[in-house]
């Protein structure tokens, strides 16, 4: 059998503890290469729909806040469209990348990205799936990026329909990514391990 | 013509280090115990965040001088890194903003948390990034990063490496990596590089000496391919749909 001439994929590293000089170097003080962090801002002028606020933490095995990870998200905007050239249906909101990149806070371990409750986007068999933020997570420790999603707490409706969320075998796990809604914050804190874990996705 | 923009063909889990690799001791507690779901790309993972020029400066891909006093340049093994960047499918990619991080040649990062006793090199920032061009072509100018010991086992040293980000045109093909150097004796003693099981996967990730774009007089040079996700092909999906 002659095998196919196919190559692979360059396998994953760590990203390890000192991520922020590659990515956010002004964060930590190494300013005067890049005049701003790549995602740091999201909305870049009047953007249309909601603007919110997404917030979290991240949490190890032991329930110990993860204080030197990356987290990346990347969404649509408010209509459901995304600011990339792969997108097929439109031209998104040129105000808003919806990217966004933070290093979590060094000593709260927080994540806090000032972005805008994006609109539906439509499975590939043509179902809409419910408002959600792709998340990517980086950090030492962990071999391989962890991608997962942020649903929204208000959106009863629009996540009990949705195609990825009914890919979860046990129920009682779509809760755990589910942001809570509080005036215009949501929060969502990532469990690594443990009875919480977060459901992660192969994608 | 055919549209090799359908989802991404599916991650080689067994080929990527697993998450849970105990003699790499922070990812005992940083793993996730539970299956991943899995579920076919949609817009959110096909799409992504895609850079140009513009966001670049013009300093960014030369780290013995970015960050450099002005007529001063960084210590240390002059070196060019370059290589291409291809898809799975040997297909070059385009585009690709490659950022690149590293400690100086004494193997100390310009980093409040790292307290290793070699001393911080003032015209040394240890950060660069460059986009890959209509061929995947990328290159930096750097300098060879030392080795550094880190706390894991009793005496466990780094091999000399540059960290590796890349963002494909996908979301799902985001990646983070490391670069080894060809003949670096501490590649195969690192409990880091040996969460990757295959010698093969170890050989991708490891730069090879590259004598004919050596600069004479200047800097030696570092061949090192990378290659992200491939993507099936939708002609078929279109017909499908009737177009
Ligand atoms: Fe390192």
């Amino acid at each position: 059998m002659t095998k196919l001439a196919y190559l692979k994929e360059s396998p994953s590293q760590t990203a390890g503890p000192y991520v922020h000089i590659g990515c956010t170097p002004n964060v930590i003080g190494n300013d005067g290469i890049y005049p701003q962090d790549l995602g740091a801002a999201m909305i870049t002028g009047p953007a249309k729909g909601e603007q919110i606020t997404f917030a979290g933490r991240i949490f190890d095995g032991t329930g110990t806040v993860l204080r030197d990870a990356m987290v990346e998200i990347w969404q649509a905007d408010a209509q459901g469209i995304y600011n990339s050239p792969a997108e097929t249906r439109g031209a998104a909101d040129p105000n808003f990348t919806g990217f966004g990149r933070q290093a979590v806070d060094m000593e709260s371990g927080a994540f806090t990205f000032e972005t805008l409750k994006p609109g539906r986007v439509p499975f590939p068999d043509g179902r809409l799936q419910a408002p959600h933020i792709n998340i990517w997570i980086v950090a030492r420790g962990i071999n391989l990026g962890l991608n997962t999603r942020a649903y929204f707490s208000d959106e009863e409706t629009a996540n009990a329909d949705d195609p990825v969320l009914a890919r979860i075998e046990h129920k009682h796990r779509i809760q755990t990514l589910i942001a809570q809604k509080e005036r215009n914050t949501y929060t969502l804190d990532i469990y690594l391990q443990g009875e919480r874990e977060t459901v992660f996705f192969d994608i | 013509m055919t549209q090799h923009d359908g989802a991404y063909f599916p991650r080689d889990r067994n080929w990527h280090p697993k998450l849970l690799t105990p003699d790499y001791k922070t990812s005992v507690l940083r793993s996730p115990q539970k299956p991943l779901i899995s579920f076919g790309n949609s817009l959110s993972e096909t799409t992504g965040p895609v850079f140009g020029h513009n966001d670049l400066g013009e300093l960014d891909s030369d780290l013995i001088q970015n960050y450099a006093r002005s007529g001063e340049s960084a210590l240390g093994e002059r070196i060019i890194v370059h290589g291409r960047v291809l898809d799975e499918s040997g297909r070059p990619v385009p585009q690709v903003l490659i950022e690149v991080w590293q400690a100086n040649a004494g193997g100390r990062y310009r980093h409040k948390k790292d307290g290793y006793l070699a001393p911080l090199d003032p015209n040394f920032g240890g950060c660069g990034r460059a986009l890959s061009d209509d061929n995947g072509y990328y290159a930096f100018r750097t300098i060879k990063p030392g080795p550094y010991p880190w706390p894991n086992g009793v005496n466990d040293w780094r091999p000399a490496h540059i960290h590796f980000s890349l963002f494909g045109s996908g979301f799902a093909q985001r990646l983070i990596t490391q670069m080894y150097f060809e003949g670096d004796p501490h590649i195969a003693l690192c409990p880091i590089v040996n969460t990757i099981k295959d010698p093969q996967a170890i050989d991708m990730l490891t730069a090879k000496l590259d004598m004919n774009n050596t600069i004479p007089m200047n800097a030696r040079a570092y061949r090192f391919d990378l290659v992200l996700r491939g993507r099936r092909s939708t002609l078929f999906e279109n017909r499908l749909e009737g177009n």
